[in-house]
């Protein structure tokens, strides 16, 4: 059946937990009918706090019919703040995988549970959709939710986005301004990734190398140069350069500009490169 | 496996026919001769090629010189458009409407960026043009007016006759995306004066990769291929013979069986209609009844979703189509639906049943049969029906 997995057949043939728990603790609902889909979510918890109960309704195809399924049985048994942890990507896993343009509906999925939970804590229902800069205007989609599903799927471009929260599905006109999240949403994930970094000497000197080999020395050795690795200090990075290069009045500016450029962009940006004349 | 198959399908394509198969195979077998060719063994070929153009000129009321050979309805259309707007300079003006085919609509958009002003028409609810704002929009810098005989989603027929009428009056001309009503209706371009007319083969039983484009006799237009002098010069390249060849036969059966089409088929097809409106709690037509193609249905179930339907359907052997977003890889439902105002509600949940000849009594009754607890079933899934 099309590009569906043989879980997602199976949860859209023989949905479980379908209709709606009597005297509900936590409801939740989300999506509208101009989009396409809808999905409401109802549970109740047990004696321990455990989602005992959890029903859903859904007005959607059939992998929204079969992401809903999925994730009541997921969520079942489990504290809220274990719910609370069931990603898209656990839906989409937990079916064998979505097709790209159907990682929505596990986005959907996610969005409902964890309004239902919001109603279960507060009583309240879920506001959190209308918070922020409403990005793509036809769906509805705010920043917040853009952000999120770029940072938990590691989202590069807009049509990925579109496929995901259905942003710039329709008029397009919101495309730059998705571009735009996408853009701060991986300059954070590098700046925190490079904050963790944890390279060891080894690997430090052998990506300095890999830069050195792939990104300078070919342009050194067009005029007959080359450049030599002899030590690594910290970020101090001590090289030679060599044949056409040494003694070249324009060494020392290649050095800074180009060598060192080069390695802060791709080892760190303390990178200080130093020539042992 | 699927113990049947009960094809509603035919607006996507149909079946070639077992006659247009016989037609075809001497020219996939000894009857393989270039049909330009001067020597007598591909000479005999440009024959059956002629009687190929004579029976498709015939089904339209055309003179066979009047038709040009394509590879698809698309190619007609662009041919169409892109052929007669070239000769013009850009900012010429050509009308269309929201809801044609998207090888029309995408071919106008493509105009519309290298320079050419389009124009595109809305509907009302029941899927028509108001041809007053038609008439309103054809400027002194338009040229072309292209509107389609019939929907394919919907099977709503256009007004052919008035709307050739006011652009005659206006001296602009006109062409028509005919891909769907051509074997379905009479359509005959002596008694409705178009100027350009596309169709397709397979949607009228012979196979995909042919079809054709009705040019009347004084219109000027550049060709989409250039090369050989082939098709008087309007485009080149080796005719597809065999497929030609099958196209002809087509369009001789289609004449054949036309008056079936108005009547047996329309009678399945009305009988579905009611079955349905009667077993399925929410389902309404799209499209106006009264002016509709004979073989198609578009019926909407409210609060229940298209591929839903379609999968459950597919299950049982049932091939239908949706206008729903989610089967149609776009997130939004068919243009021709929301062009027509379909509440949300129902848009996402449209289907198009489209008949053929060679559907059966038994596969109305086996649809029947099964539709109405496909639709109780979603029904019970979906958030806005209250058990």
């Amino acid at each position: 059946m099309w590009n569906y997995s043989e879980r997602v057949v199976d949860h859209f043939l023989h949905p479980r937990n379908v209709g709606e728990v009597e005297n509900p603790d936590g409801v939740g609902e989300v999506g509208s009918l101009a989009c396409g889909d809808v999905l409401r979510i109802t549970f109740k918890l047990d004696d321990k706090g455990r989602i005992a109960d959890i029903r859903f309704k859904t007005f959607g195809c059939a992998s929204a019919i079969a992401s809903a399924s999925a994730l009541t049985e997921m969520a079942k048994g489990k504290t809220h703040a274990e719910a609370e942890e069931i990603t898209n990507r656990d839906i989409a896993e937990y079916l064998g995988g979505l097709p790209d343009q159907k990682m929505h509906c596990s986005v959907l999925g996610r969005e409902a549970l964890g309004a239902a939970i919001y109603n279960c804590r507060t009583g309240k229902h879920d506001r959190r959709r209308l918070e922020g800069k409403v990005v793509c205007k036809c769906f509805g989609v705010t920043e917040k939710e853009i952000e999120r599903v770029v940072r938990e799927n590691r989202l590069t471009s807009v049509e990925e986005v579109t496929h995901y929260t259905k942003a710039g599905g329709a008029c397009g006109q919101c495309h730059g301004d998705i571009a735009a999240v996408i853009e701060k949403v991986w300059k954070d994930i590098r700046a925190k990734e490079a904050g963790e970094e944890t390279m060891t000497l080894v690997q430090k000197i052998r990506l300095i190398e890999k830069v050195l080999d792939e990104e300078v020395r070919p342009a050194l050795r067009m005029d007959g140069g080359d450049i030599e690795l002899v030590d690594v200090r910290d970020n101090q990075v001590l090289v030679r350069l060599r044949g056409g290069c040494s003694g070249c009045p324009m060494a020392g500016l290649t050095l800074k500009r180009v060598v060192e450029e080069k390695l802060r962009q791709a080892v760190s940006r303390d990178i200080v490169v130093e020539d042992m004349r | 496996m699927k113990e049947r198959v009960v094809y509603l399908d035919n607006n996507a394509t149909t079946r070639v026919s077992p006659e247009v198969v016989q037609a075809m195979e001497p020219f996939l077998g000894d009857m393989w001769g270039n049909p330009s060719s001067i020597h007598t063994f591909g000479g005999q070929v440009r024959q059956h090629l002629g009687h190929a153009r004579e029976r498709v000129a015939a089904l339209i009321g055309a003179e066979p010189e009047e038709i040009i050979f394509t590879s698809c309805g698309t190619e007609s259309n662009n041919t169409a458009l892109k052929g007669v707007m070239l000769t013009r300079d850009p900012g010429a003006r050509l009308i269309t409407t929201a809801v044609e085919h998207p090888s029309v609509l995408n071919v106008c958009r493509y105009l519309g960026s290298v320079g050419f002003q389009i124009a595109e028409l809305g509907v009302d609810g029941q899927g028509h043009l108001d041809l007053q704002q038609l008439r309103e929009s054809i400027d002194e810098h338009t040229v072309l007016v292209s509107v389609m005989w019939a929907n394919n989603e919907t099977g709503v027929i256009f007004p052919i006759r008035e709307i050739a009428e006011i652009t005659k009056e206006r001296g602009v001309l006109f062409h028509t995306d005919a891909v769907q009503a051509v074997g379905k209706i009479p359509v005959n371009v002596q008694e409705v004066p178009v100027d350009l007319l596309s169709l397709s083969g397979h949607k009228l039983h012979a196979p995909k990769g042919v079809g054709a484009l009705y040019v009347r006799k004084e219109v000027k237009l550049v060709p989409l291929l250039h090369g050989g002098h082939q098709e008087g010069n309007r485009r080149g390249g080796t005719e597809n013979v065999p497929y030609i060849v099958g196209l002809g036969r087509a369009c001789e059966l289609a004449q054949k069986h036309m008056e079936e089409q108005q009547a047996r088929v329309a009678a399945l097809r009305d009988r579905l209609e009611r079955g349905i409106l009667q077993s399925c709690p929410g389902a309404q037509i799209n499209g106006d009844r009264t002016q509709r193609l004979p073989n198609t249905l578009n019926v909407s179930f409210e609060y229940v979703e298209g591929e839903s339907i379609l999968l459950l359907l597919d299950q049982l052997g049932i091939c239908a189509s949706s206008g729903s977003a989610c089967t149609s890889g776009s997130l939004e439902p068919s243009h021709v639906i929301q062009a027509m105002g379909v509440p949300f509600t129902a848009a996402h949940g449209s289907i198009r049943f489209s008949l053929s000849r060679y559907t059966t009594d038994e596969d109305i009754d086996y649809v029947l049969q099964h539709l109405p607890g496909i639709i109780r079933r979603l029904r019970r899934l979906s958030p806005f029906v209250k058990e």
